[in-house]
């Protein structure tokens, strides 16, 4: 491939854009599809198309976010609705090839809802779904390409407004300009704590410094998430245009990837599509032509959730034991080798070229409040439709679970929802009617969080979740400071016993005294944060707690009776 | 021969990242996926060849839990303990593993079979609870069937 200018880029936009009307077969082969037995069912599509002489294109693609029903299969031929199968293995790939595809006769009992029936584009209109308006309720700008492109193709996504955004930066927009797109957009980081994007950005490039960096925070700690490997899969070319675009407005020449070393696919993917983009001109020197060059590497977590916070990311980026330290000085003026870093989340740098392409003003009218645009959740735990939903902010979490996501699985009640993982809180039922916005998480003592939903049932214990969280802060804690390193040991024991019917009454009143100490004394964020869930579920579930006490008083005084 | 094996790859690796700054933890994910785990010996060799101090080396190693300082048996089987695995069922599958192969997370039967170890989220909690073998991933685990799947690595083994 030639190193495009701006003007042949746009040449072969208009011509590539026309390889995706050819009708095709896609096959979700990210990770989840894969552990599915998407490879099965890709060969076997193959083979019955070549047996058969069917003139059909069978390609890959990303996660198109109902992941309960992979290995997933899409039929798109031009002029008809897309069909989407799920579940599918040998014997219906066949049947896919031989009904479908040969004979126009969709499988109809197997089909299930296709992405466009789930999902309004954001290409396709400006707005999402109005509340109360019939329609899909999910709308896609982050993962506009994922489960529809082959992600190891440039060419598809160039053919879908791929680096359009960056041909619009580098020809005529200032610095200036494109944080002020950004500060009209409300963007706020998709990372956990919502700081605007656009300040960011613009601390950074005002920072005095040789050099500036712009990192990539893909280390996605939050056990039980899995959008950004998502996007990383799905669509990695959608974060390189971001870093392009963050790298020249903040001076940058060099950009870093961080990813978790357990997200191997991730790494190919990212890896290949910037060998794609440096042979394109798109990374390099001279990108597109013009003064401007930047290039990108990757750098691979080690298994460290800690590694996600800013200071321990930049610190296990310099190749040293992943440990935080004091901010300020923020990263945005002493990061990377002491020069100004701006880091960024995967879900916000996907972000920036939809952004740049429709304007600040379009994404700033999707949303609620100070919480613009969209936000992609991995929706897991006692859920029927598990997977990935991409939602306007200010959706309610009921719609969410009960709505998009079909309820408990089993048909029992929700019990709770919980958001933010290790750092977040529990919303109870009778909360879910509140809208998905920063603040209105924050005010019910949960945080809107990297994007973790996990959906609880009545027969799920909050006091074992609240262990299990508390045992992964202890576990991960760098022991670098005593208010984490002491009081995440403390609270653990404490209720370890109260789990364990050996509690008291006083237990409780020594969490939370502990939990406020942690959250004030602690060094970073994971000691800052980890009493949350802890503290979130005494604010809702005190009463299954003093069970546990009551209980323990009992056996107290009966042994032999409580002992059940 | 696996002496001069060992060697060769060190240097490869120290050449590959010597020029990048900040490089070591690149480097030592190079050499635990040739090993399966970073051998002492290739630890030494690095140190002299990338101008660290082994103290350095092993300050890392220590740090960062994927990094494996013996070797893991030939079979790894790891269960997920996020937290969606966590709700469905992990616990129950971890418990049954433990008790058919007899040994807890971290440690490896002592023909070096099998290792068993817990792991944090692997991106696919959507098919939780999952467990992997190797690179397989199996999902929608059971207690049942993962220790059958277990089985069928032995008896494949006996065979
Ligand atoms: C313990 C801890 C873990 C974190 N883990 C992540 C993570 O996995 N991914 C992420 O993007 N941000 C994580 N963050 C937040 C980052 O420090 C940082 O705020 C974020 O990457 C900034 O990007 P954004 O402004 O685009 O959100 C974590 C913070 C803490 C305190
Ligand atoms: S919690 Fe097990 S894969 Fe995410």
């Amino acid at each position: 491939m030639p190193r495009f200018t701006a003007q042949e880029l746009d040449a072969h936009r208009a011509k590539v854009t026309q390889l995706l009307d050819k009708p095709s077969i896609k096959v979700g082969m990210s990770t989840c599809g894969v552990a599915a037995g998407a490879v099965l069912a890709f060969d076997t599509l193959v083979e019955e198309a070549k047996s058969k002489s069917a003139n059909i294109l069978i390609s890959r693609t990303g996660c198109a976010g109902m992941c309960s029903m992979e290995p997933l299969v899409e039929v798109c031929i031009p002029g008809q609705p897309a069909a989407m199968y799920g579940n599918v293995d040998a014997e219906l790939a066949r049947r896919i090839i031989n009904e479908h595809v040969l004979s126009s006769q969709p499988i109809v009992e197997r089909l299930v809802p296709s992405i466009e029936a789930l999902a309004v584009a954001y290409d396709k209109s400006d707005t999402p779904t109005p509340p109360g308006a019939s329609g899909p309720r999910q709308y896609r700008i982050v993962l506009r390409n994922c489960g529809v492109i082959d992600p190891e193709s440039i060419d598809e996504y160039i053919a879908r407004e791929g680096y359009q955004a960056l041909q619009k930066a580098l020809s005529g927009m200032t610095s200036e300009q494109i944080i002020e797109e950004l500060k009209v957009s409300g963007l706020r980081g998709r990372g956990g704590a919502g700081f605007p994007t656009w300040h960011k950005w613009q601390l950074t490039r005002d920072a005095q410094g040789d050099e500036h960096y712009i990192i990539c925070n893909g280390d996605e700690g939050d056990p039980g998430a899995y959008m950004d490997r998502s996007v990383l899969e799905g669509d990695p070319h959608s974060i390189i245009e971001g870093m392009i675009i963050g790298g020249y407005v903040i001076g940058a020449r060099q950009g870093v990837f961080y990813i978790r070393a357990e997200y191997p696919l991730a790494v190919q993917r990212i890896e290949k599509a910037i060998r794609q983009a440096r042979a394109a001109g798109l990374l390099g020197k001279n990108i597109l032509g013009t003064e401007f060059s930047f290039d990108l590497e990757i750098r691979l977590g080690a298994g460290a959730f800690v590694c996600g916070e800013e200071t321990a990311l930049i610190a296990s980026v310099e190749g040293k034991r992943g440990t935080p330290r004091p901010r300020p000085p923020f990263p945005s003026v002493k990061g990377l080798w002491n020069m100004p870093t701006m880091i960024n989340n995967v879900e916000t740098l996907a972000n920036i070229a939809p952004i740049l392409v429709r304007g600040g003003k379009w994404f700033g009218s999707i949303g609620i409040g100070k919480s613009t645009g969209t936000k992609v959740f991995a929706v897991t735990g006692k859920i029927k439709n598990s997977g990935l939903v991409e939602i306007p902010m200010g959706t309610t979490l009921r719609e969410v679970v009960n709505g998009i996501c079909g309820g408990i699985a089993s048909g029992r009640r929700v019990k709770a929802v919980q958001t933010g993982g290790p750092s977040g809180g529990l919303i109870p039922e009778q909360h879910l009617d509140t809208p998905v916005s920063y603040e209105h998480l924050q005010a019910l003592g949960s945080i809107m969080g990297s994007g973790g939903m996990i959906v609880m049932d009545d027969t799920d214990s909050v006091v074992e979740l609240s262990r299990f969280y508390l045992g992964f802060c202890v576990d991960e804690s760098c022991g670098k400071c005593a208010p984490c390193r002491i009081g995440g040991t403390q609270i653990l024991r404490t209720l370890n016993r109260i789990a364990d019917l050996k509690g008291t009454e006083r237990d409780i009143a020594t969490v939370r005294r502990i939990a406020h100490a942690m959250q004030k004394a602690s060094l970073c964020g994971l000691g800052q944060t980890a009493p949350n869930p802890i503290l979130s579920a005494l604010r809702y579930f005190e009463p299954e707690f003093m069970e546990r006490i009551a209980a323990a008083k009992t056996a107290r005084k009966e042994p032999g009776i409580a002992r059940k | 021969m696996t002496h001069t094996s060992v060697v060769d790859d060190v240097a490869v690796i120290a050449k590959r990242w010597n020029n990048t700054r900040g490089s070591l933890i690149m480097a030592l994910h190079d050499l635990q996926s040739r090993h399966g785990y970073v051998p002492r010996e290739s630890a030494m060799k690095l140190a002299k060849y990338m101008d660290v101090p082994l103290a350095r080396i092993y300050e890392v190693l220590t740090f960062y839990n994927y990094f494996k300082l013996k070797p893991p048996g030939k079979h790894v089987v790891s269960v997920c303990m996020g937290t969606a695995c966590y709700l469905k069922g992990a616990p129950g599958i971890y418990h049954d593993i433990t008790k058919h192969l007899g040994i807890k997370s971290g440690e490896t039967t002592p023909n070096g079979e099998f290792h068993l170890q817990i792991v944090r989220c692997i991106g696919c909690c959507g098919l939780a609870p999952v467990v992997t073998i190797n690179e397989q991933l199996l999902a929608k685990m059971n207690p049942h069937d993962a220790v059958e799947h277990i089985c069928q690595i032995k008896e494949g083994a006996e065979k």
